[in-house]
């Protein structure tokens, strides 16, 4: 639309002008301007997660519960997981899945758990992730399952040129799904394979929804984003574990506070042997692998 | 009666601050765990041992439990080296103390101090709950059958699909 002063309507240059002017005045004051979602006040959050309960109810025919919990002050969370504990059985896959509202067909998976053999140890070359067996572990293999870091230097955040993907004050990464353009540049960047991209509209049976969301974690996504693990932010922020700690049978996932010494977290960092993936590319994930024994 | 119900109500309503503050654990010497998973109608022991006699002679049973197989140090070990023999419904520890089936773990610390002390700590075996506030622990045998402590096998969940070419499936739009 290029509508000149000539147009039919009679409005002179001038008279658009001071329109448009007036239109940007009264959006910079009223703060409707588009805005990421970190960066608007709490009312106008507030007002925004109704809208996208509204629009879930109308879309998705759910009653979806969209959570505004902020960080919590003195946390930094982190995870640790026991590489001598874990047997491979993808419990925690599926768990996974279902709390954070997965696509089930195409398929996302935010965890892969990676079959690596005990001869060559932790080595990306010899790992795979379609192992399926009778009954795991497997003879000489172990399992190192892999989901977003949580990196301190993350990547991924550095490359967004939306702004759509940052780190929250408690370390977890969070991507905001009205902001993600899909341009993947994230994905790219990610040495982890952390990041998922929404091919399609998400495969997601409406009986199968799990309704206690929060905005930037495992609310419905529209297709054309990027997705990924957040700690399970509806439920860490709300004090609880995440869902793949509650669920593993080997009792392999922890998960806890990094500034509180007291902690089971630092409890590992203190007394196990502890690494993190491709450290020399100096991501500093707050994701940790263990041997308890 | 107001005054009595605020009084009462709150502590208990500032609990999950105090929750919240670091180090807010330490105290747990008697972590809660769920009720011990014994086979179904074997528990009380004293239902039948009551009124049986003491055979304190190591040998292998024949007339019942006949289907527990020791795999769990059984060249020196045997039932009454952990079950009571005058009290049938306790463990006991090796200096004889008694110890409820319900706080098994103390038992099982006697010789896997590592895993006793990990375990109190949270990072061998599972828990569930909150992770600055109330936890769920499990007992050792909740994990590992004591007569055969070793992890059983399990099958796994099914393995990922392969990726698909983009536009391959049907039903999406953007
Ligand atoms: S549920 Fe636990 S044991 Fe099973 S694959 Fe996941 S981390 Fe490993
Ligand atoms: S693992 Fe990947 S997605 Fe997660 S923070 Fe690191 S770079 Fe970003």
């Amino acid at each position: 639309m290029n509508q000149g002063p000539e147009q039919a309507d009679g409005l002179s240059r001038r008279q658009v002008m001071a329109g448009a002017a007036g239109a940007a005045a009264a959006m910079i004051l009223t703060s409707c301007g588009p805005k990421s979602l970190h960066e608007v006040p709490k009312d106008r959050l507030l007002s925004l997660v109704a809208e996208m309960e509204k629009t879930y109810k109308e879309k998705l025919g759910a009653d979806i519960k969209v959570g505004t919990e902020p960080a919590l002050p003195g946390v930094e969370f982190a995870y640790a997981l026991d590489i001598s504990r874990c047997v491979g059985c993808r419990r925690c896959v599926y768990a996974c899945v279902e709390e954070n509202n997965q696509s089930r067909d195409p398929q996302i998976h935010w965890i892969k758990v990676l079959s690596m053999e005990k001869e060559k140890g932790v080595d990306f070359a010899h790992a795979g992730a379609y192992y399926d067996p009778k009954e795991v572990p497997e003879d000489g293999h172990f399992y190192v399952p892999v989901a977003c870091q949580q990196c301190r230097n993350a990547p991924c955040t550095k490359v967004c040129p939306t702004g759509a993907t940052w780190t929250e004050r408690d370390g977890i990464v969070v991507i905001d799904y009205d902001w993600c353009i899909g341009c993947r540049y994230c994905m790219a960047a990610c040495p982890y394979g952390a990041r998922h991209f929404n091919w399609t509209t998400p495969g997601l049976p409406t009986a199968e929804i799990n309704k206690n969301t929060h905005y930037i974690g495992n609310r419905p996504r529209p297709s054309g984003v990027v997705e990924k693990c957040t700690f399970c932010i509806q439920r860490t922020r709300n004090g609880r574990y995440p869902a793949c700690v509650e669920v593993c049978p080997a009792g392999a996932r922890k998960f806890g506070n990094l500034l509180d010494p007291g902690s089971e977290i630092r409890y590992i960092i203190e007394h196990k042997r502890v690494l993190v993936l491709k450290e020399d590319l100096n991501t500093l994930p707050k994701f940790f692998y263990f041997y308890a024994t | 009666m107001r005054i009595a119900f605020l009084v009462l109500f709150l502590p208990v309503a500032l609990l999950p601050l105090s929750a919240a503050s670091p180090s807010a654990k330490k105290a747990e010497e008697r972590p809660e765990v769920p009720p011990p998973p014994f086979t179904d109608g074997i528990f009380p022991c004293s239902g039948c041992h009551a009124t049986m006699e003491v055979n304190p002679k190591r040998r292998a049973l024949t007339e019942f439990h006949d289907d527990i197989v020791l795999r769990h140090d059984e060249e020196h070990r045997w039932c009454l080296d952990c079950h009571d023999a005058k009290d049938r419904d306790s463990l006991h520890s090796a200096s004889g103390e008694l110890i409820p089936f319900s706080e098994s773990y103390r038992l099982c610390g006697q010789c896997h101090g590592e895993k006793f002390r990990d375990w109190k700590a949270g990072v061998h075996g599972r828990r569930s709950g909150d992770w600055n506030g109330h936890k769920t622990y499990l007992l050792c045998a909740h994990c590992h059958n004591p007569h055969q402590p070793r992890f059983r096998p399990l099958a796994p969940k099914p393995p990922p699909r392969p990726p698909q070419r983009p536009g391959s499936t049907k039903g999406g739009s953007r």
